[in-house]
């Protein structure tokens, strides 16, 4: 029905009209980038569409070498028969939804959004059109997120009770986008400094270079040798814990910020000593509230298990499908971890 | 509720066991005593008699929500847990709430629902739900539910108490044992200076447990320093003969009164001031070993067995130790010394009290080769106890070891698959396992634990990707993996579709080196069955 737009294949979404591919897992003739998680911007295509805001970011991910195209958030451009622009998702620096119009049809592709308010980012600004493309990487009524302030009280409690127990507290969060939320979140309560993983330090400057105000930060590598931590607040990405880095840290207490804290279950498995509920995806009323706001007469879903958020759309009005039921194989193995 | 709303919550959130008794001590100090000792028990593992079912839960969730029935059952299945998939999904409350005490939680919200008819059930429960923040949401639905599990032993609650009150732990553990009643006097008592008269009443002493033997069994020292018994695979049980009447408990501190009438018969003849350890096995008079757990599993859910079970089923206590003698507490003396007086006290009373007998052996060696026996005399393996041991308080290690005798093993393959609960919710965890008979795979086995958590992470994309059928949250997978299960007894049963049941079956290793046509054939399980 909508092939003509958009068909799955394995290299990523292909768009026939416009002959282009949607964050391609493989390297591609014409790349359209939603934004610079690893799961959406990969090196190695011939040239790069990506939205100006999140340019710096891409140039980081897709090398000196690639060739980018930046657009201007809104600007209008042409490839093949369609005609494309980036708006705005709310889900880290410079990241978009794409708008094509081809074929007589308007279709928005979400890449990663978020409804919830981020002083790192331009806010999500809803596009009409006749078909949208969501993610569901939340897509239960269980996931509601808290309001930012509680998770900020929250931390900002846990870091004291470090204090007090004399011990370090590291907090593990997504390098790109999350940490910088976070960093800007807390520099409306406090002022302290926080020690940084090397793997954030970059983009961290990069957020600070365009004007994103943070908390001070300083690199963990920095620090005089034997450097006690005890009381400090040490951000870190989860690929770090149970690394040798953590060791100069002791008898550190650890988080993690993340969505998928919301679940008990999920916090006890992870074995971290507290869960932050921190996401940078709409949760399900971010879900439900983006479809009705967009108009959509089709809605297609991808990122994890979509099954219950097309039933309930589709029993709430909406012609839902799975994005696989446009037809052609899409790799299934995205990452719903990296950036949540 | 706000207060233990919070101590839960700091239990929940941390593994250091000084950290959680130190919240408990805290707790138990600063708490309204009334609210204090329903925390006691519930910490402990106590439970209210539960007064509403699942099903009366997720219509108060749909009528509370509106949701389709569907979405809470999907949302549940990810959960994991009822209780807080409905704290989860309901509005919830921002910050404060309604604070209402545990003690009225316990004694007079939650056991009124038991009286109501189930549609003002309902309402009833989200009426309570509306001005509850999450956290108390989840908490009032566990204890509903009786589903409470806080990761704290009773070991550590007793430690906790001892620690606020300054007393002994074996003296709390004592004071707690049998059917503590939890209420702001008996809070305040377990608090109170040591009596003389401490094991007087109906309360049990604390089970001495026994370790698992890990070590080589040559690094005990002399064989002829211990006393060994057979490992009987039966009831755990403590009879008390005391004011004239007769008291059975059982390990789980629970009164198995009426259940074991000719154990109880038979106890009369003691005479009054004693208490015995033991256990119950069901044992017919003819033979000379114990019938199968699984016949003494129908006493079990008896609370009047009729004249039939009676005489098909008879149970007997195989006493081991004497906790008490002439209304003295013997726990302190030594082992040899119990024992002699437990031989004199109960041999000769008939075939329903008998006195574990010794197992002699000259060495460790001739000794495995007696444990190698174990099965034939439907026995788990071997008791090791330090005969000059003091009968201690829970579990201990040092003086009493269990050898159990090596379990079955079999190769088996992954037919269907379910999502597990707790910690594991969300992933496939509960596994079913099937063997061959003839060119089918019949089923014979669920297994739970066994894999280490990337194993588990490995097999839970397997399934998700290998799915060939989905019956509610079961998913049945294309028969690929073998997997070398473990398990201590196979019987015969006609109630399960392979004609065998499988007792504590684990799995053992993932055995990527077979195929699925390598796996074991029902035959030869039901040869072990019948051997």
């Amino acid at each position: 029905m909508d092939g003509d737009l958009l068909l799955p294949r394995p290299e990523g979404l292909y768009c026939p009209a416009g002959d282009f591919f949607i964050d391609p897992m493989q390297p591609v003739a014409r790349a359209v980038v939603t934004h610079a998680h690893g799961d959406h911007a990969r090196a190695g295509s011939a040239l790069y569409h990506v939205a100006a805001a999140g340019g710096l970011l891409m140039r980081e991910r897709l090398g000196a070498d690639a060739v980018i195209h930046e657009h201007d958030w809104s600007e209008r451009f042409t490839l093949g028969d369609t005609l494309l622009s980036f708006h705005p998702s709310g889900h880290i620096l410079g990241a978009a939804h794409v708008r094509i119009e081809g074929r007589g049809k308007v279709a928005v592709v979400s890449g990663d959004y978020k409804r919830d308010p981020d002083p790192t980012c331009v806010p999500f600004e809803p596009v009409p059109c006749d078909v949208f493309v969501t993610e569901s990487t939340f897509g239960l009524p269980i996931y509601r997120w808290p309001p930012m302030r509680k998770v900020v009280e929250d931390i900002l409690a846990w870091v004291e009770e470090c204090r007090e127990r004399d011990v370090p507290a590291v907090l593990f969060c997504y390098a790109l986008g999350k940490a910088q939320r976070l960093l800007a979140e807390l520099a409306t309560r406090t002022d302290r400094t926080v020690h940084l993983h090397g793997a954030m330090l970059r983009l961290v400057e990069i957020y600070r270079g365009v004007g994103v105000r943070m908390l001070p930060t300083a690199a963990v590598s920095d620090s005089a040798r034997g450097k006690d931590f005890a009381g400090e607040l040490i951000m870190a990405p989860p690929s770090a814990a149970g690394s040798p880095w953590m060791r100069r840290f002791g008898k550190a207490s650890t988080g993690f910020a993340s969505g998928w804290m919301q679940v008990r279950g999920a916090r006890r498995r992870r074995g971290y000593d507290r869960g932050f509920v921190v996401s940078d995806h709409a949760d399900w009323p971010g879900l439900l509230r983006t479809v009705d706001d967009c108009g959509a007469k089709r809605v297609y879903v991808t990122h994890g298990d979509g099954e219950a958020l097309i039933r309930h759309l589709r029993e709430t009005g909406h012609d839902a499908f799975s994005l696989r039921s446009l037809g052609g194989v899409m790799p299934e193995s995205r990452s719903s971890e990296e950036g949540d | 509720m706000r207060r233990f709303a919070a101590l839960f919550e700091a239990l929940d959130r941390t593994s250091s066991t000084s950290a959680k008794r130190d919240a408990m001590a805290v707790y138990f100090a600063e708490a309204p005593a009334a609210d204090a000792a329903w925390a006691v028990y519930v910490l402990g593992g106590g439970k209210l008699k539960r007064t509403a079912t699942s099903t009366e839960l997720r219509l108060a969730l749909a009528a509370g929500t509106g949701y389709a029935d569907w979405l809470i059952d999907d949302s549940y299945q990810h959960v994991g847990d009822l209780a807080e998939t409905i704290a989860l999904m309901l509005p919830g409350v921002e910050d404060g709430g309604e604070d209402v005490p545990l003690h009225v939680w316990m004694e007079a919200r939650l056991p009124s629902l038991g009286c109501l008819e189930p549609a003002e059930r309902i309402e009833l429960l989200r009426e309570w739900w509306r001005p509850l923040p999450r956290e108390q949401v989840f908490l009032v639905n566990k204890l509903l539910t009786g589903s409470l599990r806080v990761g704290v032993s009773h070991r550590l609650v007793v430690q906790a108490l001892a620690q606020w009150s300054n007393l002994p732990t074996d003296l709390i553990a004592h004071r707690l044992s049998g059917t503590w009643k939890p209420a702001a006097d008996a809070f305040a008592a377990l608090a109170g200076p040591e009596r003389g008269d401490e094991h007087a009443g109906e309360r049990p002493y604390p089970f001495f447990l026994a370790s698992p033997l890990e070590q080589d069994v040559a690094s005990l020292g002399s064989v002829g320093d211990w006393l060994v018994e057979w490992k009987w695979d039966g009831i755990r049980a403590q009879l008390m003969r005391r004011a004239g009447g007769v008291l059975l408990w059982s390990r789980g501190e629970e009164r198995l009164d009426g259940r074991f009438p000719e154990i109880e018969l038979a106890a009369q003849e003691l005479p009054d001031g004693c208490v015995l350890d033991g256990e119950i096995l069901a044992w017919t008079l003819d033979e000379d070993h114990p019938l199968p757990f699984a016949a003494l599993q129908k006493r079990i859910g008896k609370l009047k067995p009729g004249p039939k079970l009676l005489t098909d089923t008879p149970v007997r206590l195989m006493t081991y130790d004497l906790l008490e003698m002439a209304g003295q507490d013997l726990r302190e003396r030594p082992l040899a010394e119990r024992r002699a007086t437990l031989a004199a006290l109960v041999e000769g009373r008939g075939p329903t009290l008998m006195v574990s007998p010794a197992v002699d052996a000259p060495g460790w060696h001739a000794l495995a080769t007696i444990r190698g026996q174990s099965r034939e005399r439907r026995t788990e393996g071997l008791m090791l106890k330090r005969l000059d041991s003091p009968y201690r308080v829970g579990r201990k290690r040092g003086d009493w070891w269990k050898w159990k005798v090596d379990p079955y093993t079999i190769d088996a393959v992954l037919l269907y698959a379910q999502p597990g609960h707790g910690r594991r919710s969300g992933l496939f965890t509960d596994y079913t396992f099937g063997v061959w008979e003839g060119d089918a795979l019949v089923p014979v086995a669920k297994a739970y634990s066994g894999l280490d958590d990337s194993e588990i992470g490995q097999l839970d994309r397997w399934i998700r990707a290998h799915t060939i059928e989905r019956f509610g949250p079961v998913r049945s997978v294309e028969p690929t993996h073998v997997f070398e299960l473990a398990f201590e007894a196979i019987q015969a049963s006609g109630r399960h579709k392979a004609g065998v049941a499988v007792r504590f079956p684990r799995i053992l290793r993932w055995r990527t080196d077979l195929a699925i046509r390598d796996a074991d054939k029902l035959d030869d399980l039901r040869r072990l069955a019948s051997g």
